[in-house]
């Protein structure tokens, strides 16, 4: 599998659906939103409630739900130590089963639980907005939203040009990295078989190729900036002005809905479970 | 050497939204000292094709055959697949690292895990069969060549591994006419003196016509018209059909046919068609 394949996190779908189509900055906020939402949930009802609403929104997008549990992968891991962590090493409330260090609770399997959910749904709803919203959009709606910094002295179109540029080189970099690898494979570079040194040496014969072409592409995109008189923020027009739109206000009322009724959902009484 | 594609289909992001088929059923052969040209405008999948043949991607589904062997399945065989068949990619002075010309060249031949003096004596070899002398490159840094000879020096890293076939997708892309003709007049060399197997990659009809002994047209990944040039240049009805544009030659000839002149069109050598124009024009006037 090519490099830029495996890669899902942080991957833009191009698609023209009514989150497609909202202000970034909206999506933004509704995001940050979202997540605040996602800390005081401490309800299981709340957390199926929340993850019920994430599913239909991401099928208004057109993409297909096989890919949101992709975006997990990277992150696998943390979300297995959790659960281990948690699951077996706290001794609070009634104690199930003990075995050496090995504690299991009842209390400690639901916060396992819970941690877990919420770490792998804190993933669902940022890789939602990449998913709805191409990085130009993204750093650009950041771009903006955060402008009152420059007059803290903080120079924040500066950082947002930069966040753009290295997001837009991700591919590109990954789809070249993918061709070294290949061109050394085929000229015998260890690099898919015997020990860790040896690779790690055959790394030297990728590395070395990429930083070249890096820098090279870093000095023809300056050079490209210059010649198009490119001096930083001040002053700067942009060609798609962010407005504001009926749509955006629909988000928001929705995600304010989906707020509050989440709310309603995580205070029901136990027994509803 | 034979080397047998066998209904190859490649899929890429297999269930992802922007999921493509490269390859669709593709089957090939090529003969031992045959000069194939792969021809095929960008997406046609003549790169997935080449990188399938040299085991780097492994294939949706079909099978790769050496000599009667499947590549995929021997335990083993892929990495001295890979110093059998040498593969020169598109750009290939991207792949250049070594601090010397020397150093970048002996790459190949060091992970075969040849001893010093032969590895030496492949470099020397390899620079002297592109054409550059070693006496005056060997110590350089490759990072201080020009394009044309950075290219070189990168063929050379391919040929110093000796292999029996060698693949070149896209050699001249990118080089100035002088650099295009030395590059197309050493493969020709490498065809004919060392009875190199050598499939070349293409989308410039010209260059394919005047070189190939057979021809492969790959069009949205599937191959459209295979066979000798003298066969593929003789349809061009079927060529202009799959939106394909003819060498320089044949295609003047065809138009020249639609306007009702009597002539054949798998010609690339220019003094013969002109010798068949003349032929066709002096019947004209009488």
């Amino acid at each position: 599998m090519p490099l830029a394949e495996a890669v899902t996190l942080g991957q833009y779908v191009p698609g023209t659906s009514f989150l497609h189509r909202m202000d970034p900055r909206v999506k933004l906020l509704i995001t940050l939103f979202f997540l605040v939402i996602l800390f005081f949930i401490n309800k299981i009802s709340g957390y199926c409630f929340f993850l019920v609403i994430l599913f239909l929104l991401v099928k208004t997008c057109g993409i297909s739900l096989k890919y949101l549990f992709k975006g997990l992968k990277p992150i696998l891991i943390l979300i297995l130590f959790t659960l281990i962590a948690q699951g077996l090493f706290s001794g609070e409330g009634r104690i199930l089963f003990s075995w050496g260090i090995i504690t299991i609770s009842d209390v400690g399997l639901w916060k396992a639980l819970f941690m877990s959910m919420r770490l792998a749904m804190l993933v669902f709803v940022t890789t939602l907005l990449t998913l709805v919203t191409s990085p130009i959009d993204l750093t650009d709606g950041m771009d903006r939203m955060l402008s009152f910094l420059t007059y803290l002295k903080f120079p924040i179109h500066e950082v947002a040009m930069m966040m753009t540029i290295a997001l837009r080189f991700i591919p590109t970099l990954l789809d070249e990295t993918d061709k070294i690898i290949k061109a050394q494979i085929s000229r015998g570079a260890p690099l898919d078989r015997g020990n860790i040194f040896k690779r790690l040496k055959a790394l030297i014969s990728v590395f070395i190729p990429l930083f070249v072409s890096a820098f090279r592409r870093a000095d023809e995109l300056a050079q490209a900036m210059e010649s198009r008189c490119y001096r930083g923020g001040v002053g700067r027009t942009r060609m798609k002005e962010m407005r504001l739109s009926l749509l955006d206000l629909w988000g928001t009322l929705i995600a304010l809905g989906i707020g509050s009724s989440t709310a309603l959902f995580n205070f029901l009484p136990y027994w509803f479970l | 050497m034979r080397i047998e594609a066998k209904n190859i289909t490649y899929v890429y992001g297999s269930g992802l939204p922007w999921e493509k088929k490269a390859l669709d059923n593709v089957s090939l052969t090529v003969e031992e000292g045959e000069f194939v040209g792969l021809i095929g405008e960008t997406g046609s999948g003549k790169s997935t094709l080449v990188q399938i043949l040299n085991g780097l991607l492994k294939p949706s589904s079909g099978e790769v055959l050496i000599d009667g062997v499947n590549i995929f399945k021997e335990k083993g065989l892929l990495s001295r697949v890979r110093f059998r068949i040498g593969l020169i990619f598109q750009f290939p002075e991207q792949q250049l690292f070594a601090e010397t010309v020397f150093d970048d060249v002996a790459f190949g031949p060091r992970n075969m895990g040849l001893g010093f003096e032969e590895v030496s004596w492949r470099v020397e070899e390899a620079l002297l069969k592109v054409g550059l002398n070693p006496l005056h490159f060997r110590s350089r840094s490759p990072f201080s060549l020009s394009g044309g000879e950075k290219r070189l020096v990168a063929i050379a890293g391919v040929l110093a591994m000796k292999p029996k076939v060698l693949i070149l997708d896209e050699v001249t892309a990118g080089l100035d006419p002088k650099g295009k003709k030395e590059i197309l007049a050493r493969i020709q060399l490498l065809h004919k003196n060392e009875k190199a197997t050598i499939i070349m990659v293409s989308h410039d009809m010209d260059e394919i016509a005047a070189l190939a002994e057979k021809i492969v047209i790959l069009k949205e990944g599937r191959v459209v018209l295979s066979g000798k040039p003298e066969y593929v240049f003789s349809r061009p009805e079927l060529l202009e059909a799959q939106g394909l544009t003819l060498p320089t030659l044949p295609g003047l000839l065809f138009s020249l046919r639609q306007c009702g002149w009597n002539l054949p069109t798998a010609v690339f050598d220019l003094k013969e068609a002109s010798r068949l124009i003349k032929e066709e024009l002096s019947r004209a006037s009488c």
